[in-house]
């Protein structure tokens, strides 16, 4: 058996250049971002894939975590006589904070997962090295696309997720349990702000970067063989969605 | 022509390339044979710089690969076609899509000059019928031709083949080193092809370079290797089984 000591700093030595990779893996990444060519269809592909085909399920999550909200707010609210303000409740929780937290972990798990799963087989079939020996440079080809249609998609869909959300409220708080539509949206309208808006489409938006860039990053460097894309694909979506609620913390505390 | 000057390569302890010199001549068909795991495929990797030398150098036309980067890298690679061991084709394209991908890619020709080109290079191969089958559609011969319609499509000056016969039939392990002699002919590249096809290698390449413990051990015409009197070159070509037990 070795020594501890030196087992605790070859680990800590590993996630230090793990860190060193990720944060040059980062910035090649926005190097390559803003080098000419732009890959506009290779963009607008990533778009399709990780927007729209990411829009089915962030209409079903968002339905029912707008509807639990309206349950569980009009139960708690009911308590000290304030149901009225169901609407500000429900609209201030998905406008900053589930919206673009669920709506980045359902892309995280969605089309993060697939991303990384695609870019390691891709690693793996040396058909990454075959754009290489082709003068095509990867990260240009594979990376930026994606990196770039998440920053542009997840605003959208927690966007789409806010607004479902807030009618998935409706539906149990107005419909449901008896509470008077225009009190739902006039309270909503008072006491949700631009500045809410705003923060919550910053969040969305340092979101899109974070699963995209983990994702990518898990695929690009995966190990070797079935296995190291499987344990590759785990680490992005576990990765991504940890750093999605580590840094949605600090978000909140600098933004509101 | 390609020149290796004293090429070394490890793996964390393991040291795969321990200084390889070697001359490649412009426009012939050069073999480079050895046992598995010998570090053929590294060495063919460091010749288009997706590997970098720990130290030594490798001299495409006098420009050392290892000193590049960026675009002057790329312009090199530009004369590079490679054929990979595993095919690398795209699994998201079509055979068409695959063989047009570098033309796409690398070239401002029309789509119209770039559909002709690509035919052209899949007739060339025998694929002319099957332009929009997915790689995982084809045989293992087939992916082999795709991959060759690919590597030749922008006409390079030189070609890498590694392992081209890899996991193929006798019958279609011919076909693809006549596929490779009569492209050869045809379009006059480099051609430097890893192989542990013995003999059949011989009757397309007109120098071999037997890579062995991480060095060239020789390096000469095909009838010389193959009655080398160096024991190493023999036990191989003989395929006898070596004192320690290694297959």
């Amino acid at each position: 058996m070795g020594n501890p000591l030196e087992a605790v700093g070859r680990t800590v030595l590993v996630q230090v250049r793990t860190m060193g990779r990720m944060a040059i893996f980062l910035g090649s990444t926005a190097l390559w971002t803003v080098l000419p060519p732009l890959k506009f269809r290779r963009i607008v592909g990533q778009l399709h894939f990780i927007g729209v085909k990411s829009s089915s399920i962030i209409l079903l999550t968002a339905a029912f975590s707008g509807m639990v909200l309206g349950l569980q707010g009009y139960y708690t609210l009911r308590k000290f006589g304030s149901e009225a303000l169901l609407g500000p409740a429900v609209g201030l929780t998905l406008i900053r904070e589930l919206g673009p937290v669920l709506a980045a972990l359902m892309v995280a798990a969605r089309a993060g997962s697939a991303s990384a799963a695609e870019i390691g087989i891709m690693r793996i079939t040396e058909q990454i090295d075959a754009l290489e020996a082709m003068a095509v440079n990867p990260m240009k080809y594979l990376v930026v696309p994606k990196v770039v249609a998440g920053l542009i998609a997840l605003p959208l869909l927690t966007a789409i997720f806010d607004v479902v959300g807030i009618f998935g409220g409706y539906l149990v708080g107005v419909e449901m349990l008896g509470v008077s539509a225009g009190t739902y949206f006039s309270e909503m309208r008072n006491m949700v702000e631009m500045s809410d808006i705003r923060g919550g489409f910053l969040k969305s938006l340092s979101f899109g970067l974070i699963v995209t860039w983990v994702c990518t990053y898990k695929g690009f460097y995966t190990g070797y063989g079935a296995e190291g894309v499987g344990k590759a694909t785990t680490e992005a979506v576990v990765l991504s969605s940890v750093l999605v609620l580590v840094w949605n913390y600090f978000m909140t505390a600098l933004l509101f | 022509m390609i020149q290796l000057i004293d090429l070394c390569k490890s793996f964390e302890q393991q040291q795969v390339l321990k200084g390889v010199n070697l001359t490649i001549p412009r426009g012939q068909v050069t073999a480079i044979i050895g046992r598995s795991g010998g570090g053929k495929s590294v060495l063919l990797k460091h010749l288009i710089g997706l590997m970098r030398p720990d130290s030594g150098q490798v001299l495409v036309d006098g420009t050392d690969l290892g000193r590049l980067r960026g675009k002057a890298l790329d312009q090199v690679r530009e004369k590079f076609g490679v054929l990979f061991q595993g095919c690398a084709l795209f699994d998201s394209l079509t055979v068409f899509d695959n063989v047009a991908f570098p033309l796409r890619e690398k070239t401002r020709l029309s789509e119209s000059e770039i559909a002709t080109r690509t035919m052209q290079r899949l007739e060339a191969v025998g694929l002319a019928d099957m332009p929009h089958k997915y790689p995982a559609e084809l045989s293992g011969g087939m992916k082999k031709r795709a991959a060759l319609a690919r590597a030749l499509i922008h006409d390079p000056q030189i070609i890498l083949f590694d392992e081209p016969t890899t996991g193929l039939d006798p019958i279609l392990l011919n076909s693809v080193h006549r596929l490779i002699l009569d492209a050869h002919k045809r379009f006059g590249f480099t051609a430097v092809v890893v192989s542990h096809d013995i003999p059949e290698i011989f009757d397309i390449a007109q120098t071999v370079a037997m890579l062995h413990d991480g060095i060239i051990v020789e390096h000469d015409k095909p009838e010389a290797i193959m009655t080398s009197a160096n024991p190493i070159v023999r036990q191989f070509i003989t395929g006898a089984s070596d004192q320690h037990g290694q297959e």
